[in-house]
């Protein structure tokens, strides 16, 4: 297990998380995350080939097509309910406009 | 005495008997509330209109001689994580400052329909991230028994308002000890309930395979009052787990004759208060000597769970967490450009440093190439955690540990070292793990005043076991009666 990460490591996370931060902070972040991640390293002391991994502590609750012994279905029967008015919905948007969440613009009117 | 310090199985008969009004109890909470809130500081948002009138209602029903619920009339105070329909809910983050769901979460459909009367909303650690609620956006929640120290957290907020008389009961959420080691520190009752037992739906999520939502009480009684009126599954969740809901008060029984009470050796280690050890060793004897039979246990991985927690949780929250994005609802950045500087610029301004850290941790521990030696990793060993515990639940029917290595610690205390105050967690993030049933319990003040929390573990769905011992211990001794001396005007 890789237990340090660097600079471009944390500037790499960063971007997938949709953060960012000043070479202050990514140095800050950076020494922080390797001294968490060192402890976490404690892990490899333990021999897990074959451990099966937990997601979810009632596994018979979770809904898999073709499912491992014991699952069962928990998927709703399909029926049309009400849902939230649409202005219920958009009061807390931060810009809305006939009925849809304003985001700034992603397509250019040119091409 | 206040009728603030009241339970509410003792408030209920008040009510009944038209002692007092559910509208004079909550002006008696208000005022309680001006009192000692500018030193306290546990609410982020108080609803006294409503509140008033929902304390109206209940009279109603009183005054016209109906049946009412246990909790109608009763003072409730709710953490900010959990939606309330029309009342701001912050989390405790800046980035939903202005969020005001259009929903009730279940739990709230269930307590309106006992007819409680909501309080306000409390402080909590920002995103329930934190064991000492100083990462909150908005303030500092003060423990009453010593306004220099932390309440704990994530709930803080939600204990601190109970211990303070601020409230009656409240509900708080437990991911890794949210809820339990708050109470321990705040010398109040504190229950996580199984995973699976209360619906999550409207509990704004943070690690979902660990959060649950449950009760901070005054006691035993209405800790089992509060989870009969939130458990149950949920079409609206479908991790809610469809499994008969007893009625907890039928395990209010004085006596633990018959029941073995395990104590696992991992928990007293050198790294525990001595004084915490003496006083959770004492609890246990004293359950020993009403007849239960104490033997010790093994959970071997107790000493991996936080490494595992940290993965765990913080890789849940990334991809939880991914929804605050400025577009749907909350703060957006004023100046964005394009969509994903937006995102950025949003995200960025928006949360605080824990949650940033978090983040960057979950993502890290899901990314490619990283995904098998953290994520996967981690997820094993939550199965060699949940094994122990397994095998020690063949042997026990109840497993006793102390809550919180240590009692509540001074505010900025472990705010510069993010590692040592993951380590505050360390006695509840295994039963977080297993997605156990668990209960702290006051079990005495160390010399320097402070509580201590006796935590009870059971087996999934073996919550009547949990309050049994528990209200036992609570029956033979006085603990759950010490009050904190709130030293007001401007001390802490």
């Amino acid at each position: 297990m890789e237990t340090t990460i660097t600079v471009d490591g944390v500037r790499h996370v960063a971007n997938l998380a949709r953060l960012e931060f000043n070479e202050e902070e990514t140095a800050h972040f950076t020494e922080q995350l390797a001294r968490i991640l060192d402890y976490i390293g404690k892990l490899n002391e333990l021999e897990t080939d074959d451990v099966p991994p937990t997601s979810h502590i009632h596994p018979h609750q979770i809904f898999i097509l073709g499912a491992e012994d014991g699952a069962r279905h928990v998927a709703k029967p399909d029926v049309v309910k009400p849902s939230y008015p649409i202005e219920a919905v958009l009061a807390n948007a931060p810009e809305a406009e006939e009925g849809y969440f304003g985001v700034p613009r992603v397509v250019d009117r040119s091409h | 005495m206040s009728i603030c310090e009241l339970t509410a199985h003792a408030l209920h008969e008040k009510l009944k008997a038209r002692e007092i009004t559910a509208q004079e109890l909550t002006e008696a909470v208000y005022e309680r509330i001006a009192e000692v809130e500018p030193d306290v500081k546990g609410y982020l948002t108080l609803t006294k209109d409503s509140a008033l009138e929902q304390a109206c209602r209940a009279d109603t029903g009183f005054q016209n001689g109906e049946e009412m619920p246990p909790l109608a009339g009763i003072p409730i105070a709710i953490k900010d994580v959990i939606c309330t329909r029309g009342v701001r809910t912050t989390c405790g983050s800046k980035i939903l400052e202005n969020f005001v769901p259009p929903y009730d979460a279940t739990v709230m459909t269930k307590l309106h329909k006992q007819g409680v009367v909501m309080i306000g909303k409390t402080n909590m650690d920002e995103f329930a991230m934190g064991s000492s609620t100083e990462n909150s956006a908005y303030q500092i929640t003060h423990n009453p028994w010593n306004l220099d120290t932390i309440p704990g957290g994530s709930s803080g907020g939600s204990a601190a308002v109970v211990s303070a008389d601020t409230a009656i009961c409240s509900l708080g959420s437990d991911t890794g000890g949210s809820i339990r080691q708050p109470a321990a520190l705040c010398g109040v009752v504190g229950m996580k309930p199984t995973y699976g037992r209360v619906s999550r739906y409207g509990l704004v999520a943070f690690a979902s395979s660990l959060d649950q939502i449950g009760p901070f009480t005054k006691d035993i009684t209405d800790c089992a009052l509060v989870l009969n009126a939130i458990c149950g599954s949920d079409a609206l969740d479908a991790t809610s787990v469809d499994v008969p809901v007893p009625d907890f008060t039928q395990s209010l029984i004085n006596d633990v004759k018959g029941l073995k009470i395990g104590v696992p050796k991992e928990y007293f280690t050198p790294a525990l208060d001595p004084e915490i050890a003496d006083s959770v060793s004492a609890a246990i004897a004293v359950l020993e000597g009403l007849g239960a039979t104490v033997e010790e246990v093994s959970l071997p991985h107790t000493e991996y769970a936080i490494a595992t927690y940290y993965i765990i949780a913080p890789a849940e929250a990334s991809a939880n967490l991914a929804r605050y994005d400025g577009v749907r609802y909350g703060y957006r950045n004023a100046n964005p450009g394009d969509l994903i500087s937006m995102y950025k610029k949003t995200r960025s301004e928006g949360f605080g440093e824990e949650v940033k850290r978090r983040i960057m941790l979950g993502t890290f521990a899901l990314s490619a190439g990283y995904q098998d030696a953290y994520y996967k990793k981690a997820q094993k060993v939550r199965t060699l955690i949940k094994s122990d515990f397994d095998a020690a639940f063949e042997k026990v029917d109840v497993i006793a540990t102390p809550t919180s290595p240590t009692p509540a610690f001074k505010i900025g205390e472990r705010t510069a070292d993010p590692l040592q105050m993951y380590l505050s967690d360390v006695m509840t993030t295994p039963a977080s793990h297993a997605g156990l049933p668990g209960i702290s319990v006051p079990c005495g003040l160390v010399k320097s005043g402070l509580p201590v929390g006796l935590q009870l573990l059971g087996a999934p769905f073996a919550e009547e076991n949990v309050l049994r011992v528990a209200y036992t211990f609570e029956q033979n001794t006085e603990h759950h009666r010490q009050k904190p001396h709130i030293q007001t005007n401007g001390v802490g």
